[in-house]
């Protein structure tokens, strides 16, 4: 298989999933089979990239001409190539997960949820793989369109709600300022492919350039840099797993993968390092981690808390890309893996306590970690990842994002990483405490133990995961070096 | 006396602001075609004072003798093609009128309108 | 003379020798199917004209083989090629696809005529685009516009009599003023001609009768296109009348009097009037904005699906008129772009209506609740639709969009406030139509209805029409061509 039908492949098979999944419609374990196969197929097409990545080949391949000088284009890139890894292994995982939670829950329309969904997971295989900006937008887009039903699943008054602010803080940030951005990015440079060393420099001044930097930033809202972050919480009213492997990998990776390949290939670091508004974005940057975390404290909903934890996470990300040292880069894209790795544990645990015992409030948990142990205990160590504690994967790249700040001497980037990992153990551990040593205030309506075990086998394969990526992360940061140059 | 020299030309004017005035002021839609009426004419003049040349016939054929100069014909003729355009126009409108009478029972306008908004 | 020469007459020829066969076929399925094969043969030639037209200026034909300037004449450019693409593209889709609704709402009685009326329609609105003479512009402007009230009123919603009613004074208002400024321009310059007419305007020694023409024609044609504030007889005229027939219109009517608008102001008056590009964009662009704020906030509002479509329209009017008073290239392109995507998109989310209309008696939001459980064919293709009026990459809508941003940049700081306009005007499209996709997805319908489908002609037409905005959302080429070398073509009068 030459990488450019593999490239093809990785998009092409969840949209070809889709009219099996519809045709499978009445017979649940068919359709289930079907998405596992395309979700298998799919990560076997994405990670058979990887070699390519690693050793330094850019793979493209052209579908057809758009306008004059824009394709759309796909180009096998390491940061890419990782995400799509990424996203289409924890695509089986959270399949699996998906089968004991809609099942365990007795959803309605499951159909349509397998089928959205595995349209959301081609979006972001098109998005990891996208060779210009124009191809970006018209798989992002998709992206927010194809999770907009899965939001809205339980077609509740407060579903709806969820799925409006969802959608439209979504689309109004793309079309209202990313749109633009990539058009003004076309008039002045004549090309959206994605550049080493940018695109930009010498053809806008530097105050455009901060102006057009902004625009990205805050355009690019599945980022969630504050103050677009409202779509997060909001679209926790979806079933657990979306909000699992969409609203904690896929849809929020796509946002921070869409600015650092737009800080990397279309500015470059070296041109942005005298745009003068790029302090202004760290500091946003940096007063979201914060201000999220604070946040996320005053949290009594798990999910609420988790998607604020998930803002402040991503900023992180987004920080450490706008730090411009070549060290922070490597961090930000191991954090896109760890946090992957804790976020979605994280999830697949509340959706699991959830599932078992109808529980969604922090207050709730005492003694919970005695009749989940497993569950309890994966959900410890996606905290200690999300805190930054050894050995977990959170550690490592909290590591590389620290050794840049060092690099550059910016010591407001120092200041914010120990402020909020102080923030993160102060929500995290108490939660964590309650569940184990607290006893429990009044016998469940129910008993109840683990919840299904397809649910559990995810959460413990992620929680697995987040501990071996703290010593195997070795092929992630090669990757990176792939990009960047090995660092002086 | 250039200004009074041009006095089709004023009374065109002064067709076409009656006629405009009708469609606007009246609320009865047969008036109100009335007023269209009169706004068509009032063009129909302005072409037909252009075509005339001082002096000049019809511009049919002449008998030696007789005096070269005639009126510009053209105008003429696309008048009488904008004459037939308005009278389908008007018919057209009229007819429109006696089926707004069947349907509601009225052609004053503000009746028509509350009778549509109870539908 | 071969038949390929004989194409341009044959546009016009088509539909209006049709159009009297019709009415006399009798009140069975004949004049349809008349209709039909008349309106797919107009198709076939505009198709066979756009290929011709793309890589020559213009192709002139003398009517009856007097030559022009007194002959009159027959020109094809690109953009008339484009404009008669959308007409009898338009026009086949619909009656091609919608034969059950127009079965259902126009009276058996009254089909024969019904359908003379529409070839009429097509026949006057291919006139309008392929002529070259202005006063033969005006004959079949009230062709098309008496077929097109005619036809408004032919369902039988008795509400569009009124509509129709207001919207014959204001059309014939429109024309008529139209018809002052010809004359006006005949009165000093002695010729009909358009292409005579600009060689020779700038002759005329007294240019204020041409001003005072200039303001008639651009106010009169501004009416008839439904430029905003002159858009009050649009929503009613598009909401009460036939649904088939409201896809008709909304897809091709309103661009055809832009068409003519841009052809006085371009061609006639830009190249020999001082600054008449400051006034025209002076006058235009503040109403072009306004009619897509307004217009956009009133659809957002608008609690009956049909209305809400056609505010939208108004909006999208607006756009185009955006476009054409940058007075750049790149404005003008994404402007006429704009006409050929906009109308895909409209017909698509209006066929979508019909075959809504099959099965619901009432189109107002509040009782569309879970339609797309009843229909969800239909209303994925209008969810496709919608997707195409919003501008979302991979649909044509999109497309026009990218042009008029690039357009709006490339003016300088000014254009930084008119894409502010642009993407506002997009985030409340979203709202409206986001309204019409939430309602038939996520509300629980009233009543447990199964499914129950439009017919399947209907059905397959729309969706035909929903991959119509798919497929030029990723090959754009074609109208693109066709738009740009308009816009060049246009603008080379541009002082």
């Amino acid at each position: 298989m030459t990488a450019a039908t593999a490239i093809l492949l990785a998009i092409a098979l969840p949209l070809a999933a889709v009219p099996l999944i519809a045709l499978a419609r009445n017979r649940p374990d068919l359709r289930e089979s079907v998405s596992l196969a395309a979700a298998a197929a799919t990560a076997a097409a994405a990670w058979s990239l990887l070699p390519e990545a690693l050793s330094g080949e850019r793979a493209a391949v052209e579908v057809f001409r758009f306008l004059p000088g824009l394709s759309i284009r796909f180009e096998v890139e390491p940061l890419g190539a990782m995400f799509a890894a990424l996203a289409s292994l924890l695509w089986i995982v959270s399949t699996v997960y998906s089968i004991g939670y809609m099942r365990g829950n007795a959803e309605q329309h499951q159909t349509r949820y397998y089928i959205f969904f595995a349209i959301a997971i081609g979006s972001t295989m098109g998005v990891a793989l996208a060779g210009n900006l124009l191809t970006l937008f018209l798989f992002y887009e998709a992206l927010t369109l194809s999770t907009y039903p899965l939001v809205a699943h339980h077609g509740d008054e407060r579903a709806r709600r969820g799925a409006r602010t969802y959608l439209f803080i979504l689309l109004a940030t793309s079309i209202g300022l990313l749109l633009p951005a990539i058009v003004w990015t076309w008039s002045v440079a004549g090309t959206l492919e994605f550049t080493a060393g940018g695109v930009l420099e010498g053809r806008i001044t530097d105050g455009l350039a901060a102006v057009l930097l902004l625009l990205y930033v805050l355009g690019t809202g599945k980022a969630a840099v504050m103050p677009v972050h409202r779509w997060l919480p909001a679209a926790m009213v979806a079933p657990t797993p979306v909000s699992a492997l969409l609203h904690a990998v896929a849809v929020v990776k796509a946002g921070v993968f869409t600015i650092t390949k737009v800080v990397i290939y279309v500015f470059g670091l070296e041109f942005l390092a005298h745009v003068p508004a790029e302090k202004l974005l760290v500091w946003l940057a940096g007063f979201t981690v914060v201000a999220a975390s604070i946040v996320a404290m005053r949290q009594t909903d798990l999910k609420r808390l988790l998607a604020y934890s998930t803002v402040s996470q991503l900023s992180y990300i987004v920080l450490a890309a706008l730090v411009l040292a070549p060290l922070s880069e490597i961090g930000a894209a191991i954090h896109i893996v760890a946090h992957a790795f804790g976020k979605i544990t994280l999830f697949f645990a509340a959706g699991a306590i959830y599932v078992a015992s109808k529980k969604t409030d922090v207050m709730q948990l005492s003694g919970i970690g005695l009749r989940m142990p497993w569950t309890m205990a994966a959900f410890a160590i996606g905290a200690l990842s999300m805190i930054g504690v050894p050995p977990t994967a959170g550690f490592v790249s909290k590591w590389y994002i620290i050794a840049g700040a060092f690099q550059l001497d910016n010591y407001f980037v120092l200041a914010v990483l120990v402020a909020s990992t102080g923030l993160n153990a102060a929500y995290f551990l108490p939660i964590v405490f309650r569940a184990f040593f607290r006893p429990e205030v009044a016998a469940p309506a129910k008993e109840h133990g683990e919840a299904p075990w397809p649910m559990v086998a995810a959460l413990a394969f992620t929680a697995a995961m987040t501990v071996a990526f703290f010593v195997f992360n070795g092929p992630v940061v090669e990757l990176e070096y792939g990009i960047l140059g090995r660092p002086r | 006396m250039r200004v009074f020299g041009l006095y089709n030309y004023w009374v065109f004017a002064v067709l076409l602001m009656i006629g405009l005035y009708a469609i606007i002021a009246r609320g009865n839609l047969v008036k109100k075609l009335l007023g269209l009426s009169i706004f068509q004419s009032a063009v129909f003049l302005l072409y037909i004072s252009m075509a005339k040349v001082e002096g000049g016939t019809a511009p049919i054929l002449r008998y030696a003798g007789e005096p070269e100069l005639s009126s510009n014909p053209l105008p003429h003729v696309l008048i009488l093609t904008a004459i037939v355009v308005g009278i389908s126009t008007i018919a057209l409108g009229l007819a429109i009128v006696v089926r707004i009478r069947e349907e509601f029972g009225t052609i004053e306008e503000d009746e028509i309108q509350s009778k549509v908004r109870d539908q | 003379m071969t038949f390929a020469e004989q194409l341009p007459a044959l546009a016009v020829a088509v539909p209006l020798g049709a159009a009297p066969v019709a009415a006399l076929l009798g009140r069975g399925s004949l004049p349809w199917a008349l209709a039909a094969v008349a309106s797919v043969a107009s198709f076939a030639v505009a198709l066979l004209l756009a290929v011709a037209a793309a890589g020559v200026d213009a192709i002139s034909y003398d009517v009856g083989g007097w030559a022009a300037p007194y002959g009159i004449e027959l020109r094809i450019t690109s953009f008339s090629a484009l404009l008669l693409l959308i007409i009898t593209g338009a026009s086949s889709a619909v009656l091609l696809g919608t034969k059950a609704s127009l079965d259902a709402e126009v009276a058996r009685g009254r089909r024969p005529y019904f359908y003379a009326a529409w070839l009429l329609a097509v026949g006057g609105l291919s006139g309008i685009v392929a002529s070259g003479d202005a006063f033969n512009i005006f004959v079949f402007m009230e062709v098309s516009s008496l077929a097109t009230y005619i036809l408004i009123a032919g369902g039988s919603d008795s509400r569009a009599l009124p509509a129709v009613f207001k919207y014959l004074v204001m059309g014939t208002i429109g024309a008529t003023f139209y018809l002052i400024g010809v004359g006006l321009i005949y009165m000093m310059t002695g010729t009909l001609n358009l292409a005579d007419m600009e060689a020779r305007i700038g002759g005329v020694a007294d240019l204020k009768p041409i001003l005072a023409a200039v303001g008639f024609v651009t106010l009169g044609l501004a009416l008839k296109a439904g430029v905003f504030p002159l858009h009050v007889w649009l929503p009613n005229a598009y909401a009460w009348s036939p649904h088939a027939v409201t896809a008709f219109i909304a897809a091709c009517s309103t661009k055809v009097s832009l068409y003519v608008l841009l052809r006085f102001d371009f061609m006639v008056f830009q190249g020999s009037l001082a600054e008449h590009g400051v006034h025209f964009s002076g006058f235009l662009l503040p109403l072009a904005v306004l009619a897509v704020l307004v217009a956009s906030a009133t659809a957002m509002s608008e609690g009956h699906l049909k209305r809400l479509l056609a505010w939208s329209s108004i909006a999208q009017v607006g756009y185009i008129v955006l476009g054409a008073s940058l007075l750049t290239e790149a404005g003008l392109t994404a402007g006429i772009v704009h006409m050929f995507n906009h109308a895909l998109a409209k017909g698509a989310l209006f066929l979508a209506v019909a075959c809504l209309a099959t099965r619901f008696a009432s189109l107002a939001l509040a009782d569309l609740a879970g339609a797309a459980r009843r229909m969800p064919w239909t209303m994925a293709a209008f969810a496709v639709g919608a997707l195409s009026l919003i501008g979302i990459p991979g649909t044509a809508g999109f497309v026009s969009k990218w042009y008029l941003v690039l357009a709006a940049l490339k003016t300088g700081a000014a254009g930084a406030a008119l894409v502010a306009v642009i993407v506002i005007s997009s985030l409340m499209a979203v709202w409206y139509v986001w309204r019409v996709v939430e309602t038939a997805w996520f509300r629980v319908p009233a009543a447990g209805a199964g499914r129950d489908e439009a017919p399947l002609p209907m059905l397959a037409m729309l969706w035909l029409a929903a991959l119509a905005n798919v497929w030029f959302g990723l090959q754009p080429g074609l109208p693109l061509a066709l738009s740009e070398s308009a816009a060049t073509a246009l603008m080379r009068y541009v002082q």
